[in-house]
């Protein structure tokens, strides 16, 4: 345990665990939305850093593998409206809609939940198993790896802007009603659905801190600084860089599995490339390489971004530029890195 | 020769290789047979043949493009002749393996320019090089046994190396980079090393300890040492080779090379 942190961060991890459990008694919906989202952004942020800032791997489709997620949770919940949807059909309203009779062989077996559960990290995981394998034996690298995942995102999204796919079109999924059998927006139930997020997060946390200060940790970091040498020394690159991005696509898919009940919306905008490049972006203003940083910048951009959108929608993505340039040209090491500034200044 | 490699797509799916087959029964570790690669019609290496014994120092010469570091990249896989055998011992064939699983069949390379993971400390450079199982689970799981660190130790002080320990490499100087990855390659235990300039931008007293090393080091290992340093060749080597436009021009002692008229008129004449 002591190998993961020090005894003050282990105390600071407690409060943290107090304060999820608690937080939502106090705080208006509006607020336990709102931060709720912001953990499942920090486990995407943690995810991305495992790859990108331990690996060097820049993959700009992670917004993928959160929808993909995200989806499949969707279509459990979509399953559990049952027959209170607009048209009291057995099926999900779109369906109806488009004059379907019976579910596509996609929705099979929906209706269980733990089946979706297994939807939700298989799907990504699957996904990014494959692509990776693909990917990396051929040896793509650097700013290919992150056009051709960022060309992946886009071609998905257009895949599921279809009606024809079988998952709503450009609606996607709403009007939830129930998650296992409780009022989805239910003041107990969103703060279930909030501790719930707030121990995953913690959880990913620590299971990425276990992996980066492990041996496996060093050799990441090795086939990021020296993959030639890693390689000759004997480690078989290509299985490290899959092995990375696909327990960080499944990070993604949990973190969008727990943002849809929250949000009540899932569509295919979730997959627009501009989604995943912001992951990077939070990641960048953060810290690379440093898991807590990410999981800060996530939390001040989307922080920044709800003030944003409110209060002078117009300027957001202007903020968001100048943000990403300013911390490169001052904060090379993101936010985690001015701390580490300040505190070596103190000493 | 820094031409760009042949990719190399084929991934073995297992992280290893059983190096307990490594058979030298006929007395030489390394066969290579007529091997030819070209780059974009550019022959670098044209129908070399070499073959190297058990426990032997052999040193490589030739001019610039006389195909030495080529020859290297076929060995360890990172290129794949056009044509031509290359073999480890009587069975493993090098052209048909990935760079990794070489690396554990016990063949260790180390580059021209000092290539050690500059953001890690000396001591885990050594643990990452170290000989182990080095699939990624056990990897996650690995823990350093005493047996380990005292292997480390033993390396630290070989490479003179101990006080720099828990030093990050990228802050040592050239010549102790280049010790750090000699030190890498022998923490993997490899029958045969390949040494690519390993003096270069060494001082005079850090040349000699190396070429002691080398001395000491050979025939528990077998070593190719390509080298432009020719008062080092002279100190360390045995039977030299010489390379030109990609074949072998000429092998033997270091006395009978350098009074070869064709090797004076390419090399060591200019």
């Amino acid at each position: 345990m002591m190998r993961l942190y020090g005894p003050k961060a282990w105390i600071a991890l407690g409060v943290a665990a107090v304060l999820i459990s608690v937080l939502p008694h106090f705080l208006s919906s509006y607020w336990v939305t709102l931060i709720g989202k912001i953990m499942c952004y920090a486990i995407v942020a943690i995810a991305m850093d495992l790859i990108w800032g331990y690996c060097g791997i820049l993959s700009l489709g992670h917004g993928l593998f959160f929808a993909l997620g995200g989806y499949a949770m969707g279509m459990h919940l979509m399953r559990q409206i049952g027959r209170e949807g607009q048209y009291q059909s057995d099926l999900p309203d779109f369906m109806v809609f488009l004059d379907w009779k019976e579910l596509p062989w996609q929705w099979w077996n929906t209706d269980q939940f733990w089946w979706a559960m297994l939807l939700v990290v298989a799907v990504p995981g699957l996904l990014a198993l494959v692509f990776g394998y693909f990917a990396f034996r051929s040896r793509v690298k650097g700013v290919y790896f992150s056009i051709i995942t960022q060309a992946l995102t886009f071609a998905a999204m257009l895949l599921f802007f279809r009606n024809a796919t079988g998952f709503g079109g450009n609606n996607g999924f709403t009007d939830f009603k129930r998650i296992l059998g409780f009022t989805i927006t239910s003041p107990e139930t969103r703060a279930a659905l909030f501790a719930v997020t707030g121990a995953v997060l913690i959880a990913t946390l620590l299971l990425a801190r276990w992996i980066v200060t492990s041996k496996l940790g060093r050799v990441l970091t090795a086939i990021r600084d020296a993959e030639t040498r890693a390689a000759f020394c004997g480690y078989n690159t290509v299985h490290y860089k899959v092995a990375v991005f696909t327990l960080s696509a499944v990070l993604c898919g949990i973190a969008g599995a727990l943002y849809v009940p929250q949000v009540g919306i899932i569509n295919p905008s979730e997959m627009s490339p501009a989604n995943s490049i912001e992951i990077a972006i939070w990641v960048a203003l953060g810290g690379r390489g440093t898991l807590i940083g990410p999981i800060l910048g996530a939390g001040v951009v989307n922080g920044a971004k709800s003030f944003f959108t409110q209060a002078f929608p117009e300027y957001w993505l202007y903020f968001l530029g100048l943000l990403f340039i300013l911390a490169t040209l001052f904060l090379p090491q993101g936010i985690a890195g001015l701390a580490q500034r300040w505190k070596d200044k103190r000493v | 020769m820094s031409a760009t490699p042949v990719a190399v797509n084929e991934s073995g799916l297992l992280g290893r290789v059983s190096t307990g087959g490594l058979d030298t029964t006929h007395g030489a570790v390394l066969y290579l047979e007529e091997i030819s690669v070209s780059f974009d019609g550019f022959r670098a290496l044209n129908q070399l043949s070499l073959s190297i014994d058990v426990g032997e120092l052999r040193c490589v010469i030739g001019p610039n493009g006389a195909g030495k570091t080529t020859m290297m990249d076929v060995i360890t896989g990172k290129t794949r002749p056009d044509a031509g055998t290359a073999f480890f011992g009587q069975t493993i064939d090098l052209t048909k393996l990935t760079e990794a699983e070489i690396a554990h069949a016990g063949i260790g390379r180390k580059f021209q320019k000092p290539t050690i993971f500059e953001q890690h400390t000396v001591f885990e450079n050594l643990e990452l090089a170290m000989k182990a199982d080095k699939r990624v689970r056990r990897t996650l799981l690995a823990k350093l046994a005493s047996v380990q660190r005292d292997r480390i130790a033993e390396t630290l002080r070989l490479i003179r190396l101990q006080d720099a320990a828990h030093r990050v490499a990228g802050l040592l100087s050239h010549g102790q980079k280049q010790w750090l990855e000699i030190g890498m390659l022998l923490m993997q235990e490899p029958k045969l090393l390949l040494l690519d300039e390993p003096v270069a931008g060494m001082s005079d007293e850090e040349t000699e300890r190396t070429a002691e090393l080398f001395l000491s080091l050979a025939g528990k290992h077998s070593l190719v040492v390509v080298e432009h340093d020719m008062a080092f060749i002279e100190r360390i080597a045995r039977k030299v080779t010489v390379l030109h436009e990609g074949g072998v021009l000429a092998e033997g002692s270091m006395a009978q090379v350098q009074a070869d008229p064709r090797v004076i008129e390419v090399y060591l004449g200019r």
